[in-house]
């Protein structure tokens, strides 16, 4: 293998360059640039500091849970239960506030509960081999159950003030809110672990082929198992942001989010068939959709859009989507179309790995 | 390899014994449905009232009528997300119709419902197979799309019960000998569907795709000509679906349907469908979302909180999956024993 690469070495880099000129990421740089440049003509002061905090503001928790979520879809498994723990998590701290206990216990006991929930999941995913799609939709009733069952249909206010200044104040001496700066830490970290650990590769090997990672000696079901308490944990801390912010708790909070956390991690160029995706493409995902989010609600207003700005963002999130499985594997699948209208007998099979595996050949290229 | 060695007698059996597994998975559910039905009824007599087994069905309706179709999605390995924004479309534009034009035909309702609904299938499963992408990803951008869409045209605007036709609502509440009219075009579906899956081509092929996509191309199935059908049928019956929620609730608005995507997997799932595609039969599937209604109605009926009624979906359909899945690995077993046991009979 490193007598191939040292061989190869000149085309190699040749090829490196136009890999790096065509990634997906690369795409959403240019996208990104394109959403800035519009919205500082459209809208008065879109990049002063104001609008830059509500930007990290409305994405931080969204941006949170999209992390662990990344990693376990690069394991080749998906947590849909992310925005009911969310809501579990603050409907937790709320009851316990509300009983008395003080602030920190309740914030203790929901990140706990985060974890009890996360190794529900990963346990039934790893160590009975059910189906993670199947679980996570289970838990993601059962979760959001719970939240009802303890708290709804009350709300609870009155936490302390330095709790819910969390969601109202940047951090001081920059535009970021709480929120979106512990994004960038743990992002940071994530990269880390993914790039430049055997962690990192252990964890692509899973999604990318588990069989072959396994015989490499590769724990493959226990650091799933740890992936999902992960998940669990850092939904719930996503969760009590999130109450901060709202400086109270309801039971249906973020009800509907699951669906936005994976389209954005999708739009970041993670393959839903694991062992693709990247913390910067995660990155500039999120990015680009909070600051469509931000130029839609800001749009000076026009009679024409106004009634649908909420709409207008999720067709752009769905198209967006869309362009992002399609535009990678364009070649292939004009190919394939070409193909079919030579030979009509031939027609495209189900969607199958065969989309994932033609990428990565093309990639290892 | 092992056809050519065990008698084709032995296959038929086999095929039976998986035709009587899935049959006693369904026959768990009504038992569970009958348990649930006791137990209410011994808490509060009016559970089994006629009018409240008629709510019992009309309340399954919609869930089981979006089953049937995701159930032929979920059978070929693929996924269908797109279904509430689908329901929630249907329903608005069918309700604009009438406040629109105030003389159109109920039926003429219904018809505009199904196809808007199938040209929306149509979409997600010609993205699907004609350009290979996962369709978890292309029906969840369609969730977006559609949804964004309904808003663009709702508009703020609500369809209330003064622009539905009573006639068209009467669809939502009447009766024939007792039956409600939702439950009789919910059976009727789930007939000529279980029907179709047994006996036509086409829909037989469905399973082959789910069991193994590589087998059925293999075998010359046209897998994606096949998907593309399991889309369009989704997308229509969930086009139904948005005349059906329109007609009992008699109205709508943009938000109308968010969610049942899940409420409908869940249900589907429940009822005996592998997730992973292959196996599962639609009757099950519409057991499943009547065995998760009755559930619903008995909390509320026993006063227990209907609070609890979320929790407990969820942690039925884990139950429901951990069992399927012990099923499957004893089946397993069983059959590789039993060519064990045959590849030594033939080398004897």
């Amino acid at each position: 293998m490193s007598n191939q690469a040292t061989e190869l070495a000149a085309p190699q880099r040749l090829n490196s360059l136009r890999r790096g000129l065509f990634r997906w990421e690369s795409g959403l740089v240019i996208v990104l640039l394109a959403v800035i440049v519009f919205g500082a003509g459209e809208v008065p002061d879109f990049l002063g500091s104001t609008n830059l905090f509500h930007v990290g503001l409305n994405s931080g928790e969204i941006g949170i849970m999209a992390l662990p979520m990344l990693l376990i879809i690069i394991t080749g498994e998906i947590d849909l239960s992310v925005a009911s723990m969310l809501g579990l998590s603050g409907a937790v701290a709320g009851v316990m506030f509300e009983a008395g206990t003080g602030i920190w216990p309740a914030i203790l006991v929901a990140l706990a509960v985060g974890a009890a929930g996360g190794f529900l999941n990963g346990f039934l995913v790893a160590r009975f081999g059910l189906p993670s799609i199947a679980v996570t939709i289970g838990t993601l009733g059962l979760f959001r159950g719970i939240a009802l069952i303890i708290l709804a249909p009350r709300t609870v206010t009155g936490f302390p003030t330095w709790f819910t200044s969390i969601g109202t104040t940047p951090v001081p001496g920059t535009p970021l809110s709480v929120s979106i700066l512990i994004f960038f830490i743990l992002a940071i970290l994530t990269a880390v672990v993914l790039q430049r650990t055997g962690l990192g590769r252990a964890i692509y090997a899973s999604g990318l082929q588990p069989e072959a990672a396994e015989f490499a000696g590769i724990r493959v079901r226990r650091i799933k198992l740890w992936l999902f308490v992960l998940s669990g944990v850092v939904c719930a801390l996503a969760g009590l942001l999130f109450t901060a912010k709202n400086a109270s708790v309801t039971y249906n909070a973020g009800t509907g989010l699951e669906l936005t956390v994976v389209a954005i991690v999708l739009f970041g160029g993670a393959s839903i068939f694991g062992g693709r995706g990247t913390i910067v493409g995660l990155v500039l995902s999120l990015a680009v959709i909070g600051f469509v989010q931000q130029e839609i609600t800001q749009l000076p207003a026009s009679a024409t859009i106004q009634g649908i700005k909420p709409q207008l963002q999720q067709i752009i999130v769905g198209a967006l989507l869309v362009l992002s499985v399609i535009v990678p594997g364009r070649g292939a699948a004009l190919r394939r179309l070409l193909r079919r209208a030579g030979s009509p007998k031939r027609t495209a099979g189900a969607q199958n790995p065969d989309v994932h595996t033609s990428e990565v050949t093309t990639s290892g290229r | 390899m092992t056809a050519t060695l065990s008698p084709p007698r032995q296959g038929h059996t086999r095929f039976a014994r998986a035709g009587f597994l899935m049959r006693v998975r369904e026959l768990g559910i009504v038992l569970a449905i009958v348990l649930v039905f006791v137990a209410a009824t011994s808490v509060n007599p009016a559970f089994a009232r006629l009018d409240s087994v008629q709510q019992l069905l009309i309340g399954a309706s919609i869930i089981a009528l979006m089953g049937v179709g995701e159930t032929m999605v979920i059978l070929t390995r693929n996924y269908d997300l797109s279904i509430g924004s689908i329901l929630g479309l249907s329903a608005y534009v069918i309700g604009m119709t009438f406040r629109a034009h105030p003389g159109t035909p109920i039926v003429l309702g219904f018809l505009i419902g199904i196809a808007l609904g199938a040209a929306i299938g149509a979409i997600n499963g010609w993205i699907t197979t004609a350009l290979r992408v996962p369709s978890l990803v292309v029906t969840l951008a369609m969730l977006y799309v559609i949804r964004g869409v309904d808003g663009v045209i709702v508009n703020g605007s609500i369809i209330g019960s003064d622009v539905v036709p009573r006639s068209f609502q009467a669809v939502g509440f009447a009766t024939l000998f007792g039956i409600p009219w939702m439950a009789i075009i919910v059976v009727v579906v789930v007939a000529v569907a279980a029907y179709s899956l047994r006996s036509f081509r086409w829909a037989r092929d469905l399973y082959a795709i789910g069991s193994s996509p590589e087998a059925a191309d293999l075998a010359g199935i046209p897998a994606g000509r096949r998907v593309f059908t399991a889309f369009v049928v989704s997308g229509a019956l969930a086009g139904l679906a948005g005349a059906l929620f329109l007609a009992l609730y008699a109205q709508i608005d943009v938000n109308g349907g968010t969610g049942y995507e899940f409420l409908v997997i869940a249900a589907v799932v429940v009822g005996g469908v592998a997730i992973f595609g292959g196996s599962g039969t639609v009757a099950g599937a519409a057991l499943g979302a009547f065995l998760l209604n009755t559930i619903n109605q008995a909390l509320v009926a026993t006063r227990i909180s209907a609070f609890w009624n979320q929790a407990i979906a969820g942690a039925l359909l884990l139950a429901a999956i951990a069992f399927d899945q012990w099923l499957k690995s004893r089946m397993t077993t069983k059959l590789q024993l039993e060519k064990g046991a045959l590849r030594e009979q033939s080398s004897d």
